[in-house]
């Protein structure tokens, strides 16, 4: 167990940002962000309707030194202040997770301080820890446009999957009407925008799974829906657009309303003792609609919703340093072979502390 | 790639009765070419046939979309399952390691490589009905001794009418 106060560099490349961040985690277990540096490549990809990964490996080799040396800079530090260095070491595309991690593995090697490899959806589970001083166990909700998922952390390398999509992540659902739409992209906030505008009761979309017990989600049945609803109602006036909009996204509030109030109920029967605690985490928990209702959600079964800043919501490298700081302190460092993994779930058994990855 | 079949599938088992026909028919290093508009059910083709492949119909198949490639260590194959709707550029599918190593690919906006259409045992374009949510019309092509294996295979499915 470390007692000091220790500073790590996180480096985060598993998708189309190029992440670098040093946060610092006190001797009394509360975290800091001390820079936190993402260049994404979101207005370059906007004619494409969706991001183009360029391809990730290549932008994140050209970048990633100067993120970096930026993270450093922007905290007033240098190399030999750092007590360690983690990257993310999957899930993710292959070739950015390399760039990372091998980039991450030479730094600890040259400063002579240990690697901590992240699972990428570790860092989003930690996050709040270090943004709120969360404690163990609460119910993680991840959404964003690559994962929908209920997650149990009880503790750091400690998870269980409740649920998960069958199908399409729950932002995909929202960029690919959007794309059927040509509404433009990112997705979420444009079909957000049209909804307001929209009559939500005019399309009855359906909801998958929601009659089922089981917390897993499923959207692309209501991706055809939508695609449905939308030819026969071509041409498309904007008030057509905006009514579809806000019943595909009504729908989405309906069935997310649903899952959370079981996970919560679930979380309320397995942990009777405790506060339950509800956090959020992904580019989707920026859509208001969705925000408000999990508010209410949480507030009808007494539970406390936590939703971390946004910048620390979606993907960065602040997350994967407090993820490693949080294994730093617990003495779990990872060898120079640690491998970059494409699929990596949280709850895999080489997540559990002790059992070093290779 | 010479010949064509049509098919009408009438529900979305016959989707299922599709992917279990191809389970019969594909071999490790084949790839599949699955075309066909947002929401025609390419994804759920291939999750049918990466679970019938696998033996195990409650895997996690997630949509490929975001993370491009998704890999899958299947009963006697490796198979990947690709998305190329983001490709921007032919040398970026060298950095996905699409032809590293003898994968069985399923892939999805074929379009975005070209050259692909020269390599591919099987291309399916699958296509909405309108009007009939779950009905689609799938357009097979292939050479004439893999399009006479598949149709043997799917003699006894209930869901598929043979066209032409």
């Amino acid at each position: 167990m470390s007692q000091a106060r220790t500073i790590i560099l996180g480096i985060e490349t598993s998708c189309d940002e190029t992440a670098a961040a040093i946060v610092a985690r006190n001797a009394n277990g509360q975290g800091e962000v001390l820079s936190n540096i993402v260049r994404t490549q979101l207005d370059e990809h906007k004619a494409f309707g969706g991001v183009v990964p360029e391809i990730a490996a290549r932008s994140h080799v050209q970048w990633l030194d100067h993120i970096v040396a930026q993270a450093l800079d922007a905290a007033n530090l240098g190399y030999k202040d750092l007590d360690g260095v983690a990257a993310t070491a999957g899930p993710g595309l292959i070739g950015g997770v390399l760039v990372g991690l091998t980039t991450a593995k030479a730094i600890a090697r040259a400063i002579g301080r240990p690697l901590i490899g992240v699972n990428h959806l570790e860092g989003h589970a930690l996050t709040a820890r270090l943004t709120n001083n969360t404690q163990f166990p609460f119910l993680l909700l991840l959404v964003s446009g690559g994962h929908s998922q209920f997650v149990l952390v009880k503790g750091v390398g400690e998870y269980e999957r409740w649920g998960t999509t069958i199908d399409d992540a729950l932002g995909e659902a929202f960029d690919k009407v959007a794309k059927m739409l040509n509404l433009g992209f990112p997705g979420g906030p444009k079909v957000e925008e049209w909804a307001k505008k929209g009559d939500a009761n005019r399309f009855k979309f359906p909801r998958p799974l929601l009659k089922e017990k089981r917390l897993d989600f499923s959207f692309s049945g209501l991706k055809t829906a939508v695609r449905l609803a939308a030819e026969a109602a071509a041409p498309l006036s904007d008030q057509d657009v905006a009514d579809i909009c806000a019943s595909f996204q009504s729908t989405i509030v309906a069935v997310l309303e649903r899952r959370c109030a079981q996970a919560l109920e679930r979380f309320q029967e397995e942990f009777p003792d405790e506060v339950a605690q509800m956090v959020v985490a992904g580019g989707v928990a920026a859509n208001q609609q969705i925000g408000e209702a999990l508010r209410q959600v949480a507030f009808e079964h007494g539970a406390e919703l936590i939703v971390p800043p946004m910048k620390l919501c979606t993907d960065n490298g602040a997350m994967i340093a407090w993820a490693g700081a949080e294994r730093l302190a617990l003495g779990q460092v990872d060898r120079s072979n640690i491998a970059a993994r494409p699929r990596w779930p949280l709850d895999s058994d080489d997540m559990k502390l002790g059992d070093h990855h290779v | 790639m010479t010949d064509q079949i049509r098919l009408q599938i009438k529900t979305e088992n016959g989707t299922t009765e599709l992917a279990a026909a191809f389970a019969c028919v594909v071999e490790p290093s084949d790839i599949v070419l699955l075309s066909g508009d947002l929401g025609a059910g390419k994804s759920f083709f291939a999750r049918q046939l990466v679970r019938i492949l696998a033996g195990d119909e409650h895997m996690d198949v997630p949509s490929p979309t975001f993370s491009l490639v998704q890999p899958y260590q299947l009963a006697n194959m490796s198979c990947l399952h690709a998305d190329l709707y983001r490709l921007s550029d032919e040398s970026e599918a060298e950095e996905l390691g699409l032809f590293d190593d003898n994968n069985l690919l399923l892939i999805e906006w074929p379009d975005r490589l070209p050259e692909l259409a020269q390599k591919a045992r099987f291309a399916l374009d699958i296509k909405n009905v309108p009007n009939a949510a779950e009905e689609r019309l799938v357009v097979i092509g292939a050479k004439q001794q893999d399009l006479k294996m598949l149709a043997a295979e799917l003699e006894s499915s209930s869901d598929i009418v043979l066209l032409s």
